[in-house]
């Protein structure tokens, strides 16, 4: 009775913490004042960004939406009025071109302190940096007359005025995302303002209390397998629970990776944390890295009580908490408060995909001598912890003790492991995709070094920066955020893992074929009941293998133990052992051997049927 | 040759796959069951809600078509052995140059008044799963009759949806015709633990009825009643031959069949458990029914359709089960009873855990473990079984069998201890004392 009642009480909580949180996107208000403004004025001239936002100061709105589309339409605003003012037309180039004349036509001299410099008039001395700017590849130049330096003339006009104006005094794509998210955020009034400590525990707090009271209604229960259920509860089994909840997730990711403004007021209500923790005001990947922790820690409580019977679970969803607490969450912060550069230490390349990039490498080489040993650290896990621990103890040192997706998939993913397609159709989907992304990851971290040391972005036909992009939207967001996660309940929780990460393709192929790692079979104890393969969220057929007495060898499997777990007869074991006997073929006791040797040249003759 | 394999169960299915690896026979597989092959095993897991019914089926659809082996349903009403021809209900025929039978087992019912009544079921194929589903939306409180394994997974079932469940049990612990008494108790306790009434040394009498003819109440021989909506009928299980029984072939408990699975008539073959031997094997009873005797007979049948002409030969025993959440494993043979010549070793490294070994008086070979919380390798106790292994072998090198998971405790220490206060005087050596003693 008394663990019904705690059963309850923690639904309840969890529900209104969870309502509460979603309800500070309603509970609001966004207000632009000239102060949060006055620091773009510097950039773009006071009087433009007045005429583009004056009549924003008196309004003031609950949604971001409408308030969002007022800056973006401002900031446009504020381009179109600079591109007027500055754009460079042909009249004025032309008036240039007289003293570069010479007997053979012309030639270009930028560096000589020629009559188009001398302008005393701000606007046309604006005009004219901005054409020593992108003009600069005409320095020294010869054209035989004046119809060809009109051409070129022309593209350094086009660069100017279409890309040129916005880039060095307005608000080019990126500068406008970051200028409305941060004008938004200043703007941001939340009902959580006056009592942040309050809200975080309404929301955040009331969600895990909620939790931890669930987990405490079941520590009565007797220990062993609690999968009673699983696919007659609706949230576990595809249901309509399943859906809502798939569709949250998925909005919550696309929101986070691609319009991070409408999540504001979310981002406002833990930037006393990470204010607390950094010194720095929250983003939306402090607040996501955030509740990342926090459901990992609360749901890797409920995974050490589900699994009280099986030491090798509950070290594992320890070890899976202490990476993401530590690791993951709170070193990287730290560093960052120490002015040291954010780095995850756990964090391999291909997984971490930008570890490679010049931003990256600048920062880490620009720190001194800690930032070195991070990128020691960082390539030393990528060509000696990987293959030296893949040998060892398979790759679940990393995917399932280490890795934060995978923290995360064996603890808020554990209620979804069931869901993953066993199908051969899915492996073979498996084995083209996983592998697909490992070599994109390669080939677009050859191409971002081939920038880095040669300072050229373009390498047959590819440019290193547009392929990072598409990388970092459609495989870092789209596939390991959006779908990997998102899809949880819908396809279980290791879609990412098992479809998307170059590093667990990485992983695999050492697993697969130089490792000690291997799942035994028990004898011919195997019942083919199928529990090993329902439950594997690597969406392996467990029991193809367990019925025929065959060591179970696979690229895919992050060792996660579960199927050892399940297993009513005890015929999985997850063993590290020589490498010699690992392959072995179908070998149940009870099987017949001469069933291998066994030739039959010819069938029986069968006399032919009497007739009747 | 056309191959037709009456029953699509762990024998059936084994028969078929061995036969297409060597052969491109036709192989027909009949079952009025379920078209595709699933896993009796793990009915009770579909009702627990671990499973759906697909993820009982351990090969996907289209495997069969791949395989060419034709599956049909449908219910085989009269055999022909003369004509070699098959008739089902709706008048289909199929003819056979070789037929194997393979039709499993059915439930026991031993004439109790009441056992037809709405609510009382047995446990055993998907049409039961089916009844009591339906059974259960409507029951507080349920009797199991019969202690065996189905029943205790029977017990697990209806416990899962909060129904008060009790046991009958005809002897004093739990499963007494098979575990010694220890180890009956424990599994007794174990089975109490969740929940479960368990009513020993007591007997069915008689099912009673309420007005709707479901029911509604069970009366014992010491003549208790115990109100109750579902009555499990878990007395074991025999073999299906109903078909065959006004037949020539010659059945007895099951179909007879020699040691190379073939019956009384010419070129049809029997196995699992619809299967008996004339002569049992060695070490081993006539009638098995157990799945993996099914899958090795189904090989062996599969050969021997082929002309391999070759015997049964299934090895030491084994078996393993779970009772709710207490894993058993069984390597050799384990009497309720020791024999006069043997003697035992009992080892608790943990409540809820025990190993009980039997061997040959004095530290002697031997025959058998029990193994309850435990894993321990099949193959390592093959090898001791077949060797004939002594008890001191066994105990010094027992960690060898260890198949308990990574991080599981150790329980090496207490059996060793365990052996050295029973046998103070005969101690355990070492692997290398034992070399060096050797080397001397």
């Amino acid at each position: 009775m008394r663990a019904k009642y705690l059963r309850w009480l923690g639904g309840l909580l969890l529900i209104v913490g969870f309502l509460l949180f979603n309800a500070l996107f309603f509970l609001g208000k966004y207000q632009l004042s000239p102060e949060i403004i006055r620091p773009y004025s510097e950039r773009a001239g006071a009087e433009k960004i007045n005429a583009a936002f004056q009549n924003l100061y008196s309004k003031s709105y609950s949604l971001p939406f409408d308030f969002v589309g007022e800056l973006n339409s401002g900031l446009e605003e504020v381009n179109s009025l600079l591109i007027d003012q500055y754009s460079l037309s042909g009249e004025q180039s032309n008036q240039w071109v007289e003293q570069w004349k010479n007997d053979q036509g012309f030639r270009v001299d930028l560096t000589n302190d020629g009559p188009y410099q001398r302008s005393k008039n701000a606007e046309d001395s604006a005009r004219i940096s901005l054409f020593l700017e992108f003009g600069s590849w005409l320095d020294g130049r010869d054209y035989p007359d004046f119809k060809t330096l009109e051409s070129d003339l022309q593209i350094v006009r086009e660069s100017i005025n279409n890309y040129g104006i916005l880039a060095k005094m307005g608000f080019d794509k990126y500068r406008k995302k970051n200028a409305v998210m941060a004008i938004s955020k200043n703007s941001f009034r939340g009902i959580h303002e006056n009592n942040p400590i309050l809200w975080i525990f309404l929301t955040f707090g009331f969600c895990c209390l909620g939790g931890l009271l669930i987990f405490l209604s079941k520590t009565k229960d007797l220990p062993g397998i609690k999968n009673n259920e699983i696919f007659k509860r609706g949230i576990s089994s595809r249901g309509w629970g399943a859906a809502l909840l798939g569709a949250y997730l998925i909005v919550f990711y696309i929101i986070l990776y691609f319009y991070p403004v409408y999540m504001i007021a979310f981002i406002e209500l833990v930037d006393p944390l990470s204010l607390l923790l950094s010194g720095n005001p929250a983003g939306q990947f402090f607040l996501y890295g955030f509740i990342y922790t926090l459901v990992i820690l609360v749901m890797g409580l409920r995974m050490i009580l589900k699994y009280k019977h099986s030491l090798y679970q509950r070290w594992r969803t320890v070890s899976v908490m202490f990476f993401q607490l530590s690791f993951a969450f709170l070193i990287p912060e730290i560093l960052v408060a120490l002015n040291k550069p954010y780095f995850d230490f756990k964090n391999i390349w291909p997984l971490d995909y930008d570890f490679f990039f010049e931003h990256n490498l600048a920062s880490l080489i620009q720190s001194g001598g800690l930032g070195i040993f991070m990128l020691f650290w960082g390539i030393a896990l990528i060509i000696i912890a990987v293959p030296v621990g893949v040998y060892f103890f398979g790759k679940r040192w990393y995917c399932s003790w280490v890795c934060g997706c995978g923290g995360l998939a064996e603890t808020a993913g554990d209620p979804f492991r069931q869901l993953s397609d066993k199908s051969l159709k899915a492996w073979r989907l498996e084995r083209i995709l996983i592998h697909s992304v490992l070599g994109f990851a390669i080939i677009m971290t050859a191409l971002v070094l081939y920038t880095y040391f040669s300072g050229n972005a373009e390498i047959m036909g590819m440019n290193s920066f547009s392929i990072r992009e598409v990388y970092g939207a459609w495989i870092g967001a789209g596939f390991a955020g959006v779908i990997g996660t998102g899809f949880y309940p819908l396809m279980g929780n290791r879609v990412w893992c098992r479809f998307g990460c170059p590093l667990a393709a990485y992983l695999g192929l050492i697993q697969r074929f130089k490792s000690r790692f291997r799942i035994t079979t028990n004898g011919g104890q195997c019942i083919s009941c199928g529990n090993c393969s329902t439950y594997c969220e690597m969406g392996i057929d467990v029991r193809w293998y367990a019925q025929r007495g065959q060591n179970i060898i696979r690229s895919s499997c992050v060792g996660c133990g579960i199927c050892s777990a399940v297993c009513p007869r005890g015929v999985l074991n997850l063993e590290v052992k020589k490498e010699k006997g690992r392959f072995n073929g179908p070998n149940w006791i009870g099987q017949d051997p001469s069933l291998k040797e066994l030739q039959i040249p010819d069938l029986p003759q069968i006399d032919p049927s009497p007739p009747h | 040759m056309k191959i037709v394999i009456l029953g699509n169960g762990i024998a059936g299915i084994t028969c078929a796959r061995t036969i297409r690896k060597k052969s491109s026979a036709n192989i027909s597989m009949i079952s009025s069951e379920t078209k595709f092959f699933w896993s009796r095993t793990a009915l009770m897991y579909i009702f627990l809600g671990h499973m759906k019914f697909e993820h009982t089926k351990p090969y996907e659809d289209g495997f069969w078509e791949k395989n060419k082996i034709n599956l049909i349903q449908a219910r085989i009403k009269r055999v022909d052995f003369k004509t070699k021809k098959l008739t089902s209900d709706r008048g289909e025929e199929f003819e056979y140059d070789k037929l194997l039978i393979a039709t499993g087992s059915v439930s026991n019912k031993f004439g109790w008044p009441g056992q037809d009544l709405g609510g009382v079921t047995g446990m055993y194929n998907y049409q039961d799963l089916i009844k009591i589903e339906e059974y259960a939306k409507t029951t507080s409180e349920a009797v199991i009759v019969g202690g065996g394994l189905i029943g205790v997974e029977l017990a697990e079932m209806l416990v899962s949806r909060d129904i008060s469940v009790k046991m009958l049990i005809r002897e004093e612990g739990y499963w007494q015709n098979i575990l010694p008494l220890a180890d009956s108790r424990l599994v007794s306790e174990h089975i109490s633990s969740h929940g479960v009434e368990l009513k020993m040394n007591t007997e069915l009498k008689e099912i009673l009825p309420d007005d709707s003819g479901r029911v509604s109440a069970l009366l014992t021989t010491e003549g208790e009643k115990f109100n109750c909506q579902i009555v499990g009928l878990t007395p074991g299980v025999k073999p299906n031959i109903a078909l065959f029984q006004s037949l020539e072939i010659e059945t007895s408990r099951g179909i007879l069949v020699n040691e190379n699975l073939e019956t009384s008539i010419k070129d049809v073959y029997a196995a699992g458990d619809c299967a008996e031997f004339k002569t049992a094997p060695t070490g081993r009873k006539k009638n098995e029914q157990v799945w993996y005797t099914g899958r090795m007979q189904g090989e062996l049948a599969g050969l021997n359709i082929l002309g391999a002409d070759k015997p049964y030969d299934p090895g030491p025993w084994f078996n393993s089960a779970k009772f709710f959440d207490l894993e058993f494993q069984t390597y050799g043979l384990v009497f309720p009873e020791l024999n006069e010549d043997q003697d035992e070793l009992l080892i608790y490294p943990d409540k809820d855990k025990l190993i009980h070994l039997v061997f040959k008086k004095g530290v002697g070979v031997v025959d058998g473990v029990n193994l309850f919380g435990i894993r321990q390798r099949h193959e390592v106790w093959d090898s001791w079984l077949r060797s004939k292994a002594g008890l001191k072998e066994i105990i010094r090198d027992f960690k060898k069998a260890g198949f308990d998971p990574e991080f599981s405790k150790d329980h090496y220490p207490e059996v060793l201890k365990a052996y050295s206060d029973r046998f103070p005087d005969d101690p355990i050596l070492s692997a290398t004392e034992n070399n060096k003693n050797l080397a001397i």
